[in-house]
């Protein structure tokens, strides 16, 4: 019964090894061997779930610090199993399509990414806040490093703010686990919805946890870092950044905000429908005028990840259920489209709208690749951003009809950002006459993003099949009506 | 007859203070340097004055065991200031403030 | 004999899979005939599920759940009535027609495959939508023909006017679905159910207010989807697109899926008056105004749009009217000779090498007979002369709206309506017959596009034949006689759909046909005066009022509103916004940071690297200390 342990420490220890190798091929094939462990024993536990339990699962526990009841325990239940995916596809998925990017300290390089993937998927199978907590900061460091280090021109300025950002939070945050630790003399997650916190504490604990998961969502009007750490950061960690580090924040308000806060929540849930709608449409109206991709992604993140913070916080099962398939198809579409980006600007070395237009001629696999993608994100149905999307717009109806009216413009406004994005980077004609003898993407490139376009499809299709994985875990949130 | 306590501790002040001063006002690293073995050496002659006035061998031992020090530390911080020479021209303790704001 | 629909939809499916993948590097030509095969497969099994009996009573298929997350549990499935299968055989027939007539339509272009990629796509998706079961599986289809329509428009997408037509149309559609999902999501919180059966079954256990605001959001979504007033704007724009595109999609199949869905949620408009005359309304206005549009347009495709918009509204009309199953006829009936035309402008561009524009044609009936003689038996079915199909329906259209307007149940509106569809009948038959008179008669304007014009090639005449024995036959057919004929008698079995109110006196009908017939051939006599003969000579018509030909020419500003109006407020309120962001939002982070290294550059300036500063200090708090220790033991 070590599953969880497997799949959290290997890409660690892998991280060990790409240290000791020499060559930039061998750190590369090191690492991918590390993730691919890590996949594999994904899939297997995934394989094994069982749908109707109704607990977490593949619990292990040891004692860490026995004299504060600190422990080293994991497990997996709805509301992990497919971030624990998400994590473990998307990072060989990087590691592979660096190999083609990354020329500098590739080592090293390799390593972050590697130990990234242990803090982030430790953040996510965590049932101890002390371990959670020490998983939350250990994500911030090779991020840190990856924009710093493998970053665009204005990198430092990015890092920093992005590492100040999530780290005021994430010391909030730590104040909040303390103060839990206190009321309820326990660490454990599994026990702690049964303790109920004060209610006099509930709200300066949601406030803390608040601040935290709300920057790294990121809520509105905590959003600035992200469009200037996307811009700055390499392909791959602009992947893993709106993949998989934006959805623990919406992992923590499920996890942690909705069963220990309830009446906080109850009391504050106006306040977090309306950033929520604000995030959606004041995301989408700035994302269409923008005129880089990268920031327009990134803008387009803060729109798509306020449905996640809309159906959290709608009270609703279905609204959830909602905002975790959403951030699923956040993490697997937004994470493709910045790949589709990192392919266009290892091509042309911009990312600008005014150098690009009419690339569909040069390159049509591409442009067939990139509208699946842009339609996936707006939104389409059959693909996944369309049923995450549709569920937390009935649950906010089913709360007030002005939050799911107002919510559904951002889907309306998504259409017309991605749309113009996808006219003005792939139709018309070619602009410069150096990009028509662009090679079209390579067999990596296909091969990488395959099996996200495979998820996409599936996730569309059939919601259901995930949503059966989620659903009796959201079942046990208490809910304030 | 015997010199009374009070002159060894006078003259290990004295010794100690003119060290200070010279630390504090010199400008040349090596008179830093010997300032600073100054105000070690009036530290120890008052550690030998108390030692043989309080018939206390602890006394004694501390000068040895400062002395020892002070040979290491004095080979390791001519090292240094050697190491320093060959990097800049002006050898002034007031020119080397590269830990400035 | 109802249990291999899922047939229907697989066919096109398995030809968009395997023309997708294969298609561009191996395929080739081989893709026109695998999607057309396809087609042809789907529409036998239609026509198999036809003949083997579909009634109101068959059960719904279920073909898996899709989501079942707490209360919210939806699942995909198929409705077998009369409805769906009309649907359906006009659906494939058609486009198994327009598939062929592709093969040879796109035989040059470089991008064929992409072409049979997309265009069996799109018939999988509207087969689906006209087989859905339920709301969301409705909408969903909905938009999945949307954004085939989408990909078909911009298909040659290096054309700039082509890629803005795409993402024009789409966003249109995107305001209509506005209102389409909200309407699904009221209807989920107040019955707990998407499915049809369940919804239509209890829609008196609610208020009529309830119902009449679901309906006018799903209507919004079927203006948007059909192309009425105001969202009317992207469908001629759409007619960048391949002219087989303009055939299948934008004429005959997916535009019509507005006027399907209103009546296959009859009971839900039902409930209430006011939602009828605002279906009817938009209709009877919409077709008067498109029409009236119509009358200056010079792009031959463009006439087209405007026609079928029109047209659609004419349906709209009827289905306020309550005539369901005559909009359904019509729906049918123009189907065919609306592809009918498109595909024989299309043919006619094919000989022009491309060139659309009606002032470069003329005289071309003798170089392309097949072509004029289809297109002008499409033009007189369109104008609804006895006794082709566009007269059968058309004349039933027309007199439902007259008899709901004559009805004693207040909706005298109806009245209005109707003659407002009478004058859009005029205005279609006069536009109609001007734009045959100006591409197949008089002298040939562009003596060097006529000499290299020529009948189009086999595989694209053999489908305006087809279409043509369609347009003159199938009204005739099925709608003969009036009110009684195979396709009423069909449909009625659909539980609640019955013929136009107050289906009158025999007099009253004939006394109506004649009408309707006097004003299609006094459009005609109209065309052929002024744009054959010349008298009055069009230049003379629209000098009478040049601000009103202006007005119609650029179709009453309505473009230039909303790109101004809406799209250009909405950016600007885009832009700031991020300048808001920039400036305000992120100032504010800014400012934080640079408070604190305000700060710490004023304590800084105690570091000054000088060592005999620090020591200094040193010894001095040294001494301070030592000496407050001393002083205040």
């Amino acid at each position: 019964m070590a599953e969880l342990s497997i799949i959290i420490w290997a890409p660690l220890v892998g991280a060990v090894l790409v240290l000791l190798t020499r060559s930039r091929s061998s750190a590369t094939a090191v690492a991918m061997v590390a993730s691919l462990v890590t996949l594999a024993a994904t899939v297997a536990v995934i394989a094994g779930f069982d749908r109707d339990a109704f607990g977490f699962q593949l619990v292990e526990a040891h004692d860490w610090l026995p004299a504060i009841g600190v422990q080293y325990k994991v497990g997996i239940d709805g509301i992990s199993v497919l971030m624990v995916l998400l994590t473990a596809l998307l990072t060989p998925i990087v590691i592979a399509t660096s190999w083609l990017t990354i020329n500098k300290r590739v080592k090293e390089y390799m390593a972050a990414m590697l130990v990234l993937e242990t803090g982030m998927l430790g953040v996510f199978l965590a049932l101890d806040l002390v371990l959670f907590y020490v998983f939350w900061e250990l994500v911030l460091i090779p991020m840190y490093l990856i924009i710093g280090v493998w970053g665009g021109p204005n990198r430092v300025y990015a890092t920093v703010k992005f590492f100040l950002f999530t780290f005021i939070g994430s010391v909030l945050m730590l104040v909040a686990i303390l103060a839990i630790y206190f009321n309820t003399q326990t660490f454990d997650v599994q026990v702690l919805p049964d303790r109920a916190l004060a209610e006099s504490l509930q709200g300066w604990v949601f406030v803390a946890f608040f601040l935290a998961f709300a920057i790294k969502v990121p809520m509105f009007p905590f959003h600035t870092w992200l469009p200037d750490a996307h811009v700055e950061a390499p392909t791959g960690g602009s992947v893993i950044l709106a993949g998989v580090l934006l959805k623990m924040g919406g992992y923590g308000f499920i996890r942690y905000v909705l069963p220990l806060t309830p009446n906080a929540v109850d009391d504050a849930r106006i306040w977090m429908m309306a950033l929520s709608v604000i995030a959606i449409i004041y995301g989408a109206l700035v994302a269409m005028m923008q005129r880089d991709l990268k920031k327009l992604i990134a803008y387009s993140s803060v729109s798509h990840m306020g449905f996640v913070t809309l159906g959290i916080f709608s009270q609703e099962q279905v609204g959830v259920d909602g905002a975790i398939i959403q951030m699923f198809s956040h993490g697997l579409v937004t994470g493709a489209l910045f790949l589709c980006v990192g392919i266009i600007y290892e091509r042309t070395h911009t990312r600008m709208f005014s150098d690009l237009g009419g690339m569909a001629r040069t390159m049509p696999v591409y442009a067939v690749v990139l509208a699946f993608f842009s339609l996936a994100s707006l939104g389409l149905p059959m693909l996944s951003g369309f049923a995450g999307e549709f569920m937390v717009l009935v649950a906010a109806f089913g709360w007030q009809y002005w939050s799911g009216v107002l919510a559904l413009t951002g889907v309306v406004l998504a259409a017309a950002y991605m749309l113009w994005m996808y006219q003005r980077v792939m139709l018309g004609q070619v602009k410069n006459v150096a990009f028509l003898r662009l090679p079209d993407m390579n067999r990596i490139e296909v091969m990488a993003l395959a099996p996200v376009a495979a998820l996409v499809v599936y996730v569309g299709v059939s919601p259901g099949t995930f949503v059966d994985f989620i659903t009796n875990s959201t079942a046990r949130i208490p809910f304030i009506y | 007859m015997s010199i009374p306590l009070n002159a060894y501790l006078l003259v290990g002040a004295i010794l100690f203070s003119l060290g200070t001063l010279g630390v504090l006002m010199r400008r040349s690293v090596l008179i830093v340097f010997i300032s600073i073995e100054l105000m070690l050496q009036g530290v120890n002659l008052t550690f030998a004055a108390y030692g043989a006035f309080l018939e206390d061998m602890a006394g004694s031992m501390f000068v040895v065991i400062s002395l020892t020090v002070a040979a290491a530390e004095a080979a390791v911080g001519l090292a240094i200031l050697v190491a320093l020479g060959r990097r800049v021209t002006e050898f002034y303790v007031d020119r080397l403030d590269t830990l400035r704001w | 004999m109802t249990d291999f629909p899922w047939l229907i939809p697989l066919f096109p499916l398995v030809a968009f899979a395997i023309n997708g993948a294969f298609g561009p590097r191996y395929l080739k030509k081989a893709t026109g005939y695998i999607g057309s095969a396809s087609i042809l497969g789907a529409f036998a099994a239609t026509v198999a599920l036809w003949i083997g009996g579909v009634h109101s009573d068959t059960p719904d298929f279920t073909l898996y759940r899709w989501v079942s997350s707490g209360s919210f549990n939806i699942d995909i499935g198929f409705v077998l009535d009369p409805l769906t299968v009309v649907m359906l055989l006009v659906v494939t027939g058609v486009s198994f027609l327009v598939h062929v007539y592709s093969i040879g339509y796109m035989a040059h272009d470089e991008s064929f495959a992409r072409f049979f990629t997309w265009l069996p796509l799109f018939v999988f998706a509207m087969i689906m939508l006209v087989l859905s079961n339920n709301f969301l599986s409705l909408y969903v289809f909905w938009e999945l023909v949307g954004v085939c329509s989408y990909l078909l428009i911009g298909f040659w997408h290096q054309r700039k006017s082509a890629a803005d037509a795409a993402v024009k149309a789409f966003l249109v559609n995107r305001i209509g679905d506005f209102g389409f999902a909200i309407g699904i999501i009221l209807i989920f919180w107040n019955f707990g159910s998407l499915n049809y059966s369940d919804v239509f079954g209890s829609v008196s256990d609610h208020s009529t207010d309830l119902m009449l605001l679901i309906a006018l959001l799903l209507f919004i979504g079927a203006v948007g989807k059909s192309a009425q007033f105001p969202l009317h704007i992207w469908l001629p724009d759409a007619m960048e697109g391949p002219t087989p595109v303009s055939a299948l999609i934008h004429a005959a199949t997916m535009v019509t899926a507005g006027v399907y869905m209103v009546a296959r949620m009859r009971p839900i408009f039902e409930v209430s008056n006011e939602a009828l005359l605002v279906v009817g309304g938009i209709g009877a206005f919409t077709a008067l105004f498109a029409a009236s549009i119509g009358l200056a347009q010079t792009d031959i495709k463009r006439v087209l749009a405007y026609s079928t918009v029109s047209q659609l509204g004419l349906m709209f009309l009827a289905l306020g009217a309550g005539a369901y199953t005559v909009a359904i006829f019509h729906l049918a009936t123009h189907a065919f000779f609306k592809a009918l035309l498109f595909l024989g402008s299309g043919s006619v561009i094919h000989a022009m090498q491309n060139q659309q524009e009606m002032s470069e044609y003329g005289g071309l009936w003798r170089r392309m007979k097949w072509t004029y003689f289809t297109f002008l038996l499409g033009g007189l079915a369109l104008s609804g002369v006895f006794p082709l199909a566009g007269f059968w329906s058309k004349d039933e259209l027309l007199a439902s709206a007259f008899f709901k307007g004559v009805a004693d149940d207040g909706s005298w509106a109806f009245t209005v309506f109707w003659i407002m569809g009478l004058l859009a009948s005029l205005l279609t038959a006069v536009y109609t017959f001007r734009m045959i008179i100006l591409t197949f008669h008089g002298k040939p304007r562009n003596a060097e596009l006529h000499s290299h014009s020529h009948e189009s090639p086999i595989s694209m005449v053999a489908p305006l034949v087809v279409l043509a024995v369609g347009a003159v036959a199938l009204g005739g057919a099925v709608g003969f006689p009036p009110e009684h004929g195979f396709i009423h008698d069909y449909l009625y079995k659909v539980p609640g759909v019955y013929h136009f109110a107050g289906a009158g006196e025999i007099t009253a009908v004939i006394s109506l046909a004649i009408i309707s017939t006097a004003v299609a051939a006094f459009g005609i006599v109209t065309a052929y005066a002024v744009y054959s003969r010349r008298q009055p000579s069009p230049e003379a018509v629209a000098a009478v009022s040049p601000r009103l030909y202006a007005l119609l020419y650029r179709k009453y500003y309505v473009d230039e509103i909303v790109n101004y109006g809406i799209v250009g407020v909405t950016k600007g309120i885009g832009l700031i916004l991020w300048a808001i962001d920039a400036k305000i939002v992120d100032g504010i982070v800014n400012l934080i940071g640079w408070t604190v290294r305000a700060t710490s550059s004023l304590t800084r300036r105690v570091q000054t690297g000088q060592v005999q500063n620090y020591l200094f200090l040193i010894a001095a708090g040294a001494v301070v200390s030592v000496g407050a220790f001393v002083i205040f033991r």
